[in-house]
């Protein structure tokens, strides 16, 4: 049976891992190489690398750092921040990494997506879209959530799967390290808009929530921080993830 | 000596990684020297199946496999394209494949409004397994693996299906035929039983 994937999402600044709240106050949580030993060991599904700073400083991440998280990942892992040329895929697959995770440039250069997809193949390619409910809406954000763009979501989610992305990582920015839930609205919308496997991210604080981004919203997998990353309520960091029982479990009913 | 046959299609790390684990010497190449001169191949790849022959052909490698796998029995196993290879035809391209199997590369077509099974289908997914079990020693009876594809193996032969998969539909997941082994799943991918997969491979192939 098709179990939907669970995805740790740890997010990289200045070649340490960090946990943001609204995508602000990243807080020190350590060192991606000992976090994907202990997800090695956990036999997470994939997983997925976010680096928040690379847009704004207009780069890419360290390929050296993609290249260790490789030689220890035994799962498929993706990368994104900052990738807007079709060099910078070439760069980070060969550095390792089985996908990649395009954010700014899905908003604001689909064309990218369509380029990279037909020599990596759409498989490859993840579109990322940053959204903040604004008035009833769900406005997508760009830069790392800096900037408002005048783009819908669904809309964004659409011409993405047009374009050539292989899956949609849609992320709440509203729900972001809150762990109280993802916005199953936005998760539903997006599904319905495309055909392509949608990841839910931004606000899972419990498996409950996993379950019902699947069952409710319609997402074919499911992605976290704080959940993986952090125990308890005072957010001691404890890397952590749920056996392959406690994973059947979750989805079984479906 | 193992060979990874390198012809440009994807990623190859990750298979030359779950080698390293087992301990298992192994080598990327495009050499048709080095093909010749192994013990066993890996065809692995992800990507374009019209793409992939295109550079087998390029890199002067058809006529070279079809000596070593038909002629003279060596054991090769084909992973995601790699599988979809060994095959009569794909509709990714309209093209022929090797034509090892009597089998076709197929796409996974629902109706638009059918949001339950996503293409490409991505993640783990268990196995039916077939009479075909020399892949799957020591592995449990329905063990699941990781999938990325869009288009899907039909083979012609029940008795070479070595496991099949549901996803909106049953498709062939491995198939196992005398010295040609192949999973649409990746081995290399799937923690504990990828590995054991791998090691069957090298142990028992």
């Amino acid at each position: 049976m098709y179990r939907p994937r669970v995805i740790p999402c740890l997010l990289l600044k200045d070649k340490g891992l960090v946990k943001t709240i609204k995508f602000k106050d990243p807080t020190y949580i350590g060192d991606p190489i000992n976090a994907v030993k202990i997800f090695n060991d956990a036999k997470a599904d994939e997983l997925v690398f976010l680096d928040i700073t690379a847009t704004r400083e207009n780069r890419i991440t360290d390929v050296e750092v993609i290249r260790n998280i490789g030689e220890e990942a035994f799962m498929p892992f993706a990368v994104g921040g900052g990738i807007n040329t079709l060099e910078h895929i070439t760069q980070l697959i060969s550095a390792g990494a089985e996908k990649v995770v395009i954010n700014t440039a899905t908003t604001n250069n689909p064309s990218l997506l369509t380029e990279a997809s037909k020599i990596y193949g759409r498989q490859s390619i993840i579109a990322s879209i940053d959204v903040k409910k604004k008035g009833g809406e769900f406005v997508v954000y760009t830069d790392g959530g800096s900037i408002r763009s005048t783009k819908s979501a669904s809309a964004t989610a659409k011409a993405a799967a047009e374009a050539g992305a292989g899956e949609i990582l849609i992320n709440s920015i509203d729900q972001d390290g809150t762990q109280e839930g993802y916005d199953i609205e936005l998760i539903k919308l997006i599904c319905n808009s495309v055909n392509i496997p949608v990841i839910a991210v931004g606000g899972a604080g419990d498996f409950v929530h996993f379950t019902d981004a699947v069952h409710n919203g319609g997402a074919s997998a499911v992605a976290a921080g704080s959940l993986f990353v952090f125990i308890g309520r005072k957010r001691a960091v404890l890397i952590n993830y749920p056996d392959s029982d406690e994973l059947q479990e979750m989805f079984s009913n479906e | 000596m193992l060979v990874i046959i390198d012809y440009g299609m994807g990623n190859l790390h990750s298979v030359l990684k779950a080698f390293k684990r087992l301990r298992v010497e192994a080598e990327v190449t495009a050499d048709p020297a080095k093909i010749q001169a192994a013990d066993k191949l890996i065809l692995p790849g992800v990507g374009h199946f019209k793409r992939g022959m295109d550079n087998l052909r390029e890199r002067n490698l058809i006529q070279t496999l079809n000596e070593e796998v038909l002629d003279k029995s060596k054991p090769i196993l084909g992973i995601c394209l790699g599988m979809q290879l060994f095959t009569k035809s794909s509709e990714e391209g309209n093209v022929a494949g090797l034509g090892w199997l009597d089998a076709e590369t197929i796409e996974f077509s629902f109706p638009k409004e059918e949001k339950k099974f996503r293409i490409p289908h991505i993640g783990w997914n268990s196995l039916k397994l077939g009479t075909q079990t020399r892949l799957y020693n020591g592995i449990s009876d329905s063990p699941s693996f990781y999938f990325v594809h869009s288009y899907y193996v039909r083979s012609n032969h029940t008795e070479d299906v070595a496991a099949s998969t549901e996803y909106g539909l049953e498709f062939t997941s491995s198939i196992v035929k005398n010295n040609i082994f192949a999973t649409q799943f990746h081995p290399e991918k799937s923690h504990d039983d990828g590995l054991k997969l791998l090691q069957n491979f090298v142990e028992h192939a």
